[in-house]
């Protein structure tokens, strides 16, 4: 069975006025089929530079993304993207919005077919009775639902979300998660998620890679052994405060204020 | 309440309009020569009914045919600049110096490329005076869209073209109405101008020109007048066609 992704030795500079800016310095990451990780670390490590490479819409300089035992080239059907931003489309309705990808990837459902998958998935997410209704007349978290439902639409093998969750208050945040958890349990993908937030990535990673500053290489990961589960009152148990706590420092380390001997 | 909105206010300040300016033309006194009021008008458009008709419509159809060409063109240069960056540096300076020349020493340049009374003059001008706001719209609206839009569908596999006609063509319309509706005045202003300065036999300018030469002073305002109407005419056109293509963009206010 091939690894679905996994990043060997990637390197990547971005050409500036100034000479090159590296961004991200032998990284390698590996995930299994299913498995969930997310990817931590202080603000401008180059996370949103990692989501591009392994969605191909960029190539390393150094290294190789892995999809599905193949070298990454070029954007692949087989990816969904999901960002802070839920950029809807606003001419669109929200059924409209989330079969959007089906009418770019090559699959054999009829019209009918797309459009029960679509209805099927915002149900999922708690959108029923939404699906005619303008993006705008949504709130911000259920245009989030409504954008991670597009990200899936198409079965993607790999689920790549850039901090979807970042914009949104605390309350319907944790709600997103406990959809993502839902999401999870009925639709099988290899999930990457790029975050802020160390309870975010405890709550719904099976390992969170903690990148260093820039340029990034994986510093630390933390298997979470949480179970499959989870409880938003899972986060307040002795053993994911430790695990919450080892984060935080870990991300100390990588802004640089705090030894990294002291890590253990 | 809506419709009485929409039609009987608009109506309702025209005539108060009309009432004012016939109220002060009369409180002071004033000869037609000077300013020509609302009751002077309407004998002028009587008596010269079939020739308003006949040149309304000359100007009209070249209007258009000046903005229709103005939309092509425009939306052509504002596709290039909003796509590339180069362009678009090489192309500012350019179309700004050529938005910057007034339009009206243009006209004897251009009444020489079609020599005579050559319809195409007077589109070419109304076409020159109307395209601008247009490109630029159209590729300010391309230029700014956020590369999220793109990844959505670029991370999938979709061409260039499919992002275009899915997501960048759909999201610039409201801008490109917006400059529609500043292109749809000033192509007027274009074909009038072609009209009244070099002299041609045709449209609502030769008419205003006419009244000029013969000292008809109602004539002349009221040509300016029939100027308005169908000015607003082709206006409300593009609104109606706003709220067919671009109507998504409306906020309804509740």
């Amino acid at each position: 069975m091939p690894v679905p992704i996994e990043l060997r030795a990637v390197s990547h500079a971005y050409k500036t006025d100034s000479g090159p800016l590296p961004v991200l310095r032998d990284l390698n990451i590996k995930m299994a089929e299913g498995s969930f990780t997310a990817v931590v670390g202080p603000s401008g490590c180059g996370k949103s530079t990692l989501t591009r490479l392994i969605a191909g819409l960029m190539r390393p300089d150094e290294g190789q993304v892995w999809l599905g035992g193949e070298i990454v080239t070029s954007p692949r059907a087989t990816v969904g993207m999901a960002f802070q931003n839920p950029v809807l489309l606003e001419w669109r309705s929200i059924l409209q919005n989330v079969m959007l990808p089906l009418e770019i990837v090559k699959n054999k459902l009829s019209k009918s077919q797309r459009e029960d998958r679509a209805r099927q998935l915002l149900a999922l997410v708690g959108l029923e009775g939404f699906e005619d209704k303008r993006p705008s007349e949504l709130s911000g978290g259920m245009r989030q639902r409504a954008s991670l439902c597009r990200s899936i639409v198409h079965r993607p093998q790999v689920l790549i979300l850039d901090e979807p969750f970042g914009a949104l208050d605390a309350f319907t945040r944790e709600d997103l998660w406990q959809t993502m958890h839902d999401l999870r349990s009925e639709e099988p993908f290899t999930c990457l998620l790029i975050t802020h937030d160390l309870r975010e990535s405890v709550f719904l990673a099976d390992e969170v890679v903690v990148l260093s500053g820039r340029p990034a290489t994986a510093q630390y990961k933390l298997t979470v052994d949480l179970g499959d589960n989870r409880k938003i009152d899972d986060l307040y148990t002795a053993k994911a405060v430790d695990m919450l706590a080892t984060l935080r420092h870990q991300i100390e380390v990588a802004q640089g204020r705090a030894p990294a001997e002291a890590a253990e | 309440m809506k419709i009485f909105r929409k039609i009987a206010v608009p109506i309702l300040a025209i005539l108060i309009f009309l009432a004012l300016w016939e109220w002060l033309v009369w409180f002071n006194n004033w000869p037609n020569y000077k300013m020509a009021s609302p009751s002077d008008l309407w004998p002028a458009f009587w008596r010269f009914r079939w020739l308003f008709l006949e040149y309304g419509w000359q100007t009209l159809w070249r209007t258009v045919a000046g903005l229709g060409l103005a939309v092509v063109v425009g939306t052509l240069i504002g596709m290039v600049m909003g796509f590339s960056r180069t362009v678009r540096e090489g192309l500012y300076p350019l179309l700004v110096g050529f938005n910057a020349i007034p339009k009206a020493t243009v006209v004897p340049v251009i009444a020489l490329i079609f020599v005579g009374q050559h319809d195409m003059n007077t589109i070419l001008i109304a076409f020159m005076i109307s395209f601008f706001p247009i490109a630029v719209s159209v590729s300010i609206g391309l230029s700014t869209l956020e590369p999220e839009y793109r990844d959505i569908l670029r991370s999938l596999g979709a061409s260039q073209f499919i992002v275009f006609w899915k997501i960048a063509l759909p999201k610039t319309l409201p801008e490109f109405f917006g400059a529609l509706k500043v292109a749809v005045t000033l192509a007027f202003i274009g074909t009038n101008l072609m009209e009244i300065v070099e002299p041609h036999g045709k449209g609502l300018g030769h008419l205003f020109d006419s009244g000029k030469i013969n000292a008809d002073y109602p004539l002349m305002f009221a040509v300016l007048i029939a100027l308005a109407v169908l000015g607003i005419l082709l206006f409300y056109i593009v609104v109606a066609l706003e709220k067919v293509f671009a109507g998504w963009a409306e906020r309804t206010a509740h």
